[in-house]
């Protein structure tokens, strides 16, 4: 976040400072733009407008507390946050969850990132002025949070994770539920195809916009749909298969053009990989305890632990430093939309400000996960 | 044939006054005044309808129910949005050119204003029937634009700058292309008196009487119509996702609702030329030849036809607006410049050559 703004010419640019309240930041971000008519010279970030210091929060709580605060970090991939923090805890503990919680928290973890993808794909055409997509996403998201409310109560932030395994068994109705919802989707993607994706308006404004080549993608750590995009397999459900990835088929979704056109295709694509996912498992949910029985109080070894999973938005990593207590001592999180973000002015210089939010929604930034 | 003329009623007022007051300036005062009231009403009630029926539309395109909650259907909603803007406070702006900025409104609306008065709603309903009747709207239409960049400029705001400068440079390049497609049809009807435009399509319309040349200048005039309007997918000059409302950013209150308003009856203008020049004005749907179907067409009055086509048109704008993302301003122009505007000139050297030789209809 370093980057000096350079080569100002004071007769012909000025700045403009996008944000922090602006309709397409989708938050609290302040970006400064340095402009020479239409066109971007540079742009710096400013973040930190909805900083609640929840690592710094987290030292203070105890590990089943520090769950429900991951919730509010990356607020449409809360599940997988939460799943990232339990993971970390039992792996450092060596305990072993049964399969029927490895099944439960899979399925989740991937109607939240259909869910996330749905919020996206309907603010990406309101990004680039389609106000119809908002109404069509959220039109079909609403039926994925009426299954998440149905078995864990919480709509946006489930908390449905808990060291050991999961808050609850999973609603009687759950499967059902689960398989209706999936076949509305089927019918109801394509017409995402219609609207917006074979649109020649929108081919336009995406094709060949926002460059990030992968090397770039590498170095400044794009991860998710978005380093995909641009030919960087770091798709963190194959590399490290963590719950029950490493029992099903799916495919990671690798495209090479590096542009806009190929972020968007390649989360339309996850929407189908994701449903497979679920559709592999939806079935087969074995028998067991949806809970090992943890100590009251969890205290971790001495030493320091990582925890990687892929979140909706890319590869969410939590790191704690240890020193026996039931508290972290240091806690960090890696989150993918600050990785994310950094790209953000590489990406647009030399393009016009329709391009800047065009390629900002591409990216798919959550606020409260890039300043925490 | 025609069960109500308006030009009855409208030379019945202008004796009754002749024979009280005389032919003279009073005449005329009281005459202009008359008009301009009955033309002030049209403008706040159809301003009024049209922004419900955008929300009604909208709302049907995005699957929900639109207003539905002050009076039967939310008809209601727009005159209680109307009057919550008329009582709100003017915020005054820092740094603002105050002359500028408050006339800004004004000029939009005085140019609208200007095009809907050389419009025939009906036989005989029309303020002024100029020789020139098209050059005239084209021009006049044009001046918003002035007002645009005013607000824009004077708002002491980057965002609203910006959406000006994209503005201008937008109506700027579109007037060619609507001016372009609206000669193809001057050149097959022979005249730019809007009367005798409307007389010419009695027996079939424009539209169908240039055929292919008519139906490309159709199509061609539509999109620059809405990218006359600023209305999406040309509304670079507001583009709310990109500069938050652009050049009304810094307007509050009734001097916002008077660009609101100037948004919608520059639809209307839009869509009244295009019935007008293209889809036969007032003038009933005809076929030749099917003489008990052209009877039965010819009852409906011709103001009702007239709206009906108006209406049409409108709705396909609405419909422009919430289908297709926003073009960005380099493709904008591509589009004007590269695309429409060869295309428009190669049919008006089609339509000359149609008509020339006979071949329309």
């Amino acid at each position: 976040m370093t980057n000096t703004i350079a080569n100002i010419d004071k007769e012909e640019d000025y700045f403009l400072n996008l944000g922090p309240q602006h309709p397409s930041t989708h938050g609290v971000l302040r970006l400064l733009v340095n402009l020479r008519g239409e066109v971007v010279k540079d742009l710096k970030p400013y973040c930190g407008y909805i900083h609640r210091g929840i690592e710094k929060m987290c030292e203070r709580n105890t590990y089943p507390q520090i769950i429900h605060l991951t919730d509010r970090l990356d607020y449409l991939s809360a599940h997988q946050n939460n799943e990232a923090v339990c993971l970390l805890v039992e792996k450092a503990l060596g305990v072993e969850v049964s399969d029927r919680v490895k099944y439960i928290r899979t399925i989740m973890s991937e109607l939240s990132r259909i869910a996330s993808h749905l919020l996206w794909w309907s603010a990406f055409g309101m990004d680039l002025g389609a106000l119809t997509t908002f109404f069509y996403g959220l039109r079909d998201r609403e039926h994925i949070l009426d299954i998440f409310e149905e078995t864990t109560g919480g709509r946006l932030l489930q908390s449905y994770n808990c060291p050991g395994g999961v808050m609850y068994d999973i609603h009687p109705n759950f499967q059902k539920r689960v398989k209706e919802c999936l076949v509305h989707l089927k019918k109801k993607l394509p017409e995402y195809d219609k609207l917006l994706t074979g649109n020649v308006i929108f081919k336009n404004r995406a094709i060949g916009v926002g460059l990030l080549s992968k090397e770039d993608a590498i170095s400044f750590g794009v991860t998710g749909p978005s380093g995909r995009g641009s030919g960087f397999s770091c798709d963190i459900r194959k590399l490290e298969p963590y719950s029950a990835y490493d029992k099903v088929q799916f495919d990671e979704i690798i495209r090479t053009e590096c542009d806009s056109m190929a972020r968007y295709k390649n989360r339309i694509d996850e929407f189908y990989q994701s449903m497979s996912i679920i559709e592999q498992l939806i079935d087969n949910i074995p028998d067991g305890d949806y809970q090992t029985k943890m100590k009251p109080i969890i205290k971790l070894p001495e030493g320091q632990y990582y925890q990687r999973v892929e979140s909706s938005r890319g590869e969410f990593g939590v790191f704690v430093e240890s020193r026996g207590e039931k508290n972290p001592y240091r806690i960090k999180f890696r989150s993918p939309n600050l990785a994310n973000l950094s790209a953000l002015d590489h990406m647009v210089r030399g393009q016009k400000i329709a391009d800047l939010i065009a390629i900002m929604g591409s990216l798919d930034l959550v606020i409260p996960d890039i300043d925490r | 044939m025609f069960l109500y003329d308006f030009t009855e009623l409208t030379s019945s007022i202008h004796e009754g006054l002749v024979s009280s007051l005389g032919e003279g300036l009073l005449t005329t005062t009281i005459e202009f005044v008359i008009a301009g009231i009955a033309y002030l009403l049209f403008f706040a009630i159809f301003g009024l309808f049209a922004v419900y029926l955008e929300r009604k539309v909208c709302a049907v395109i995005q699957n929900r129910p639109g207003p539905n909650r002050v009076g039967p259907y939310g008809i209601i909603q727009t005159i209680a949005d109307f009057i919550k803007l008329l009582m709100k406070e003017l915020i005054p702006i820092k740094n603002s050119d105050k002359v500028l900025f408050n006339l800004a409104p004004f000029i939009v609306i005085t140019a609208t204003f200007l095009s809907i008065g050389a419009i025939p709603f009906d036989k005989g309903l029309q303020m002024m029937d100029f020789d020139i009747g098209i050059l005239y709207v084209t021009a006049v239409s044009s001046l918003g634009v002035l007002g645009i960049l005013l607000a824009g400029w004077s708002s002491n705001n980057k965002y609203s700058l910006i959406g000006a400068m994209r503005s201008g440079a937008q109506i700027v390049s579109y007037e060619l292309s609507a001016g372009l497609s609206l000669m193809t049809i001057i050149v097959l009807a022979g005249t730019m008196q809007f009367s005798e435009v409307v007389a010419g399509q009695a027996d079939l319309w424009f539209i169908f009487k240039g055929h292919i040349p008519a139906i490309i200048a159709f199509v061609i005039f539509m999109i620059a119509g809405t990218a006359e309007t600023n209305r999406g997918p040309f509304d670079l000059a507001e583009a709310e996702s990109e500069l938050t409302a652009g050049f009304h950013t810094e307007y509050s209150g009734i001097k916002f609702a008077l660009f609101y308003l100037s948004e919608y009856m520059n639809m209307f203008v839009i869509a009244a030329i295009g019935t007008t020049v293209f889809l036969g004005g007032w003038q009933p749907f005809q076929i030749p030849g099917l003489d008990g179907f052209n009877t039965v067409m010819a009852y409906i009055p011709p103001v009702l036809w007239f709206f009906l086509k108006v209406f049409v048109l409108i709705i396909v704008m609405m419909w422009f607006k919430w289908t297709f993302p926003r073009l960005r301003i380099d493709q904008l122009l591509r589009l004007e410049w590269k695309y429409l505007l060869p295309i428009n000139l190669v049919n008006l050297i089609l339509m000359a050559t149609c008509v020339l030789l006979g071949w329309h209809l």
